[in-house]
């Protein structure tokens, strides 16, 4: 079973490297982009079979290590 | 004063931290590999050195924070321990839960490595004795992720505390509040993102870092 992490900064916090991503789209030519936010984007082989055993168990792994709560959201995918 | 200093793949600033702590207390830093399940017995302090443990993977100081010694070092600092963490080190503590916030990528993007004016804050604590509150001393920094995170609660509840030791005169990460080290709440964990270790000797261009060492040799043995 696989897992995929969105790990992306909470709203409010400030982003300068979305920032400078949105700022260099604009000098490409491509307007009306009116925000930028990075994050990233984890995937793990699991040997979970079940589901929500296994979404549970990645959350654990997300509060623990994955994503920095002080800071970051993330959001867990069974796949 | 007994001295640990904890060094993890991609610590760089482990050696400069040892001669400093030598220098100002005259007893031989003990070098703590991150494998080691705890520390020696009997220390006085633990610090934690600059570099990019294991390359800033995930986020800078978070896999160091959850390497095996950290376990150790959390419970020291639990038990009244001093513990120092400098640059990556104040990196590493945060990840760790010791001190509260976040470090950030610097607001302008790059890093940056100069010597800094930094104002000391506080004078009451181990590390900050021999300093003079609203003194500038002049450390040098070398970081990417130095943009220290804190919502307005949250400064404004360090602030009420007096728990900012040091920050910076003109702010060259974006930090919140312009803070460079903060205190935990029993005022015995200090992270900061300046480097005191560096500025150690007049070949190094200068001696201000000698006063965090003398502060912790007599907070620690002298008093």
């Amino acid at each position: 079973m696989k897992a995929r992490v969105y790990v992306t900064l909470k709203n409010g916090v400030l982003d300068p490297q979305g920032a400078a991503v949105q700022h260099a789209l604009g000098s490409l030519g491509f307007d009306g982009v009116d925000a930028v936010r990075q994050g990233k984007v984890i995937e793990l082989d699991l040997t979970e079979t079940d589901a929500v055993k296994a979404k549970a168990s990645v959350t654990q792994m997300c509060e623990k290590l994955l994503a920095n709560t002080v800071i970051e959201d993330f959001m867990v995918e069974i796949l | 004063m007994r001295s640990a200093v904890i060094v993890f793949p991609g610590s760089n600033c482990d050696r400069d931290m040892a001669v400093a702590l030598e220098r100002a207390s005259g007893v031989e830093a003990q070098m703590v590999w991150h494998k080691d399940a705890s520390l020696p017995d009997g220390l006085d302090v633990v610090t934690i050195p600059g570099g990019f443990s294991f390359g800033d993977y995930l986020r800078c100081g978070a896999i160091a924070a959850r390497s095996p010694i950290m376990r150790s070092v959390i419970d020291f600092a639990n038990k009244g321990g001093h513990v120092l963490g400098v640059c990556n080190g104040f990196q590493v503590l945060i990840e760790a839960g010791l001190l509260p916030g976040a470090l950030m990528r610097n607001s302008g993007l790059k890093f940056v490595c100069k010597d800094t004016e930094i104002k000391v804050e506080t004078a009451d604590s181990p590390f900050t004795n021999a300093y003079t509150k609203g003194e500038s001393v002049t450390y040098p920094i070398a970081h990417h992720d130095g943009n220290y995170v804190a919502d307005a609660a949250l400064v404004e509840r360090l602030r009420g505390d007096d728990r900012v030791a040091f920050s910076y005169r003109d702010n060259p990460n974006g930090s919140s509040a312009d803070i460079a080290g903060i205190l935990s709440e029993n005022r015995r964990v200090l992270g900061m993102m300046p480097h005191p270790e560096r500025l150690n000797d007049p070949e190094l261009g200068g001696t201000d870092g000698n006063k965090m060492f003398t502060s912790l040799v007599e907070a620690l043995v002298n008093a």
